[in-house]
C-alpha cells in the first residue's frame, strides 16, 4: 500500500464517509423501533402504516447510501 | 487500490489479498471488440433481455391456463398484480388506477433485475446509475408534466404549505422546492446504491475467503449478506414503486 | 480515472458506474426493455390477470348466491317437515283420543251389562238361597219334631204331636 499523501487522504476520507452508513443504521433503527413501539400500543392501526414505515426507512437509508457513495467515489473514482 | 487495475482474476495471485468488488459492474460487449457504441449488444443487453424473459414467464406463461383455482406460478403472478394494484389504489386513490400499467412495468422490471442480479456470475442492471437515473428522471418528468397538465398553475400550490404560519411559508416553499428537485436524484441513487453496495459487500466477503483462517466466517458472512440482499432486492423494488405512487399522488392532488 | 470513454474491461479502472461512455448504450437498451415489458404487461398479462380475477370473483359470488339459495331451500324444507310432524302428531292425538273414547264407551256398556248380569245372578242366587234356607228350616223342624217325639217316647211319655210341634216351633223361634 505504498502511495502518496493524496492517496492517504482519499482512503482516510473514504473511511470517514463510511461512518455515515453507521449513522444511517441508527436512523433506520429509530424508525423501525418507534414503529414497533406504536404498533404494540395500537396493533389494529399498525397494518395500515407499513407503507409509511418502509418509506421512512427508505428515506433514512438513502442518506446512508449517499455516505457510502461518497466513500466509493473517494476509493475508486477520484 | 484505485490504481490496481483489473488484470488479476479473483484470487491470491499477487501474493496478498486482492479485492475487485467493482469488477462485476463492468459493461462488456457480448461479442468481443472494445468499442461500446449505443447499439452494441453488451452484458447489460443480455441481462435486460433475461429480465424481459423472466417477467414474461411469470406474468404471461404462468397465467396461460387462466385457471379459476390458480397453480403456483399463477398465484405469484396474481399476488404481484394484487400487490401493486392495491398499492396504487391506496396511495394515489381511484384516479391513479389509470397509471397502474406503467407502475407495474417499473415494479416488475426492478424486481426481476434485482433478483436476477443475485444469481452468481450475473450482471445487475439496476446497480448502474445510468439505468436507475433513466427511471428516476423518467418518473420525475412524467409526474411534473402530469401535474401541470392536470392542475395547471395550481400545481405550484404543492410548494405553498397552507397549514403553516404565513411568515414560515416562503422558507418552507424553498425547502419543498429543493426537496422536489432532489427527488429524482435520491430516487435513482437509492436503488443503484443499495444494489451496488450489497453486491460489493458480497464480493468483499468472498475476497476474505481467500485466507484459510477466516474462510468459514467469510463464507457464513456471504450467506448472511446474501439473505439480506434477497430482502433488499424486494424492498428496493417496493420502495421505488411506492415512492413513484407518492409522487404521482402529489401530481394528481397537489393540495395538502 | 472514470473519464476513459469507450472503456472496455481491461481499461475500466475506477467505478464502472461512472464510465460515461457506456451510458448511451445502457439507456438505449433499457428504454427498449422497458417498452417491451410495458407492452407485454399492458397488452397481454394485465388484462388476462384482471379477467381471471374478475372470473374468480364472479364464480365466488355465484357460489355464495347458490349457497344462499340452498340454505333458503333447506330452511323451507325444515319448516315443512316440522309442520308435517306437528300435523301428524295432532292427528295421532285425535285418533288416540277417539280410540280412547270408543274404548271407554264399549267398556261402559260391557260394565253395565256385566253389572246387570251380576245383579240378576245374585238375585237368583239369593232366591235360591232363601228357598234352600226355608227348606232347611222346615227339615230342621221336622227332624226336631221327630227327634223330640222319639225322645219323649223313649222317656215313656205320651207323645202329643201337636204340643211337640208347637214347642219345637217356639224353640226354633227363640
Amino acid at each position: 500500500m505504498e502511495g502518496d499523501i493524496a492517496q492517504l487522504g482519499q482512503f482516510v476520507g473514504a473511511g470517514l464517509a463510511a461512518i455515515g452508513s453507521g449513522a444511517a443504521a441508527i436512523g433506520v433503527g429509530h424508525v423501525a423501533g418507534n414503529f414497533l413501539a406504536g404498533a404494540l400500543r395500537n396493533p389494529s392501526a399498525a397494518a395500515g402504516q407499513t407503507a409509511t414505515l418502509f418509506i421512512g426507512i427508505a428515506f433514512a437509508e438513502a442518506l446512508g447510501i449517499f455516505a457510502f457513495l461518497v466513500a466509493l467515489l473517494l476509493m475508486f473514482a477520484v | 487500490m484505485a490504481d490496481n487495475g483489473y488484470e488479476g482474476a479473483h484470487g491470491a495471485e499477487g501474493g496478498g489479498l486482492e479485492f475487485h468488488p467493482m469488477d462485476q459492474f463492468i459493461v462488456k460487449p457480448l461479442f468481443g471488440g472494445d468499442a461500446i457504441h449505443w447499439y452494441t449488444p453488451t452484458n447489460v443487453t443480455l441481462w435486460l433481455f433475461v429480465a424481459i424473459l423472466a417477467v414474461t414467464a411469470l406474468m404471461v406463461l404462468a397465467t396461460s391456463k387462466r385457471a379459476v383455482v390458480p397453480g403456483r406460478g399463477q398465484s405469484i403472478a396474481e399476488m404481484a398484480y394484487g400487490f401493486v394494484y392495491k398499492m396504487v389504489e391506496d396511495v394515489t386513490g381511484k384516479d391513479g388506477i389509470v397509471y397502474f400499467p406503467y407502475i407495474m412495468t417499473l415494479f416488475m422490471f426492478i424486481l426481476a433485475a434485482n433478483f436476477l442480479g443475485l444469481l452468481p456470475m450475473a450482471f445487475t442492471t439496476t446497480s448502474h446509475i445510468a439505468v436507475t437515473a433513466v427511471m428516476g428522471f423518467g418518473v420525475f418528468f412524467a409526474v411534473t408534466i402530469l401535474g401541470f397538465v392536470k392542475n395547471g398553475a395550481s400545481f405550484l400550490s404543492l410548494f405553498w404549505v397552507e397549514a403553516a404560519p404565513l411568515p414560515l411559508r416562503p422558507i418552507l416553499a424553498l425547502i419543498e422546492l429543493i426537496s422536489y428537485f432532489v427527488r429524482p436524484v435520491s430516487h435513482s441513487i437509492r436503488l443503484a446504491g443499495n444494489m451496488m453496495a450489497g453486491h460489493a459487500v458480497l464480493k468483499v466477503f468472498a475476497g476474505f475467503a481467500q485466507v484459510a483462517a477466516i474462510a468459514p466466517i467469510a463464507i457464513l458472512g456471504v450467506v448472511a449478506i446474501y439473505g439480506l440482499e434477497l430482502l433488499v432486492a424486494f424492498i428496493q423494488a417496493y420502495v421505488f414503486t411506492i415512492l413513484t405512487c407518492v409522487y404521482l399522488k402529489d401530481a394528481l392532488h397537489p393540495h395538502h | 480515472m472514470a473519464t476513459d470513454t469507450h472503456g472496455a474491461a481491461e481499461s475500466a479502472a475506477g467505478m464502472p458506474q461512472l464510465e460515461f461512455g457506456t451510458f448511451p448504450n445502457q439507456i438505449f437498451w433499457l428504454v427498449l426493455a422497458l417498452i417491451a415489458i410495458y407492452f407485454i404487461l399492458s397488452r397481454i398479462a394485465l388484462p388476462r390477470i384482471a379477467a381471471i380475477l374478475a372470473e374468480r370473483q364472479g364464480t365466488i359470488t355465484n357460489a355464495i348466491a347458490n349457497a344462499e339459495d340452498l340454505k333458503a331451500k333447506a330452511a323451507e324444507a325444515e319448516e315443512s317437515y316440522n309442520k308435517a310432524l306437528a300435523d301428524a302428531r295432532a292427528e295421532a292425538q285425535a285418533i288416540a283420543a277417539e280410540a280412547r273414547a270408543q274404548i271407554q264407551a264399549d267398556l261402559d256398556v260391557a260394565i253395565a251389562k256385566a253389572d246387570a248380569e251380576i245383579a240378576a245372578k245374585s238375585a237368583e242366587s239369593e232366591k235360591a238361597i232363601s228357598a234352600i234356607r226355608a227348606s232347611a228350616v222346615e227339615s230342621v223342624r221336622e227332624v226336631s219334631v221327630e227327634t223330640a217325639q222319639d225322645i219323649v217316647g223313649a222317656f215313656g211319655g205320651k207323645t202329643d204331636a201337636k204340643a211337640i210341634a208347637s214347642a219345637v216351633a217356639d224353640r226354633m223361634k227363640g
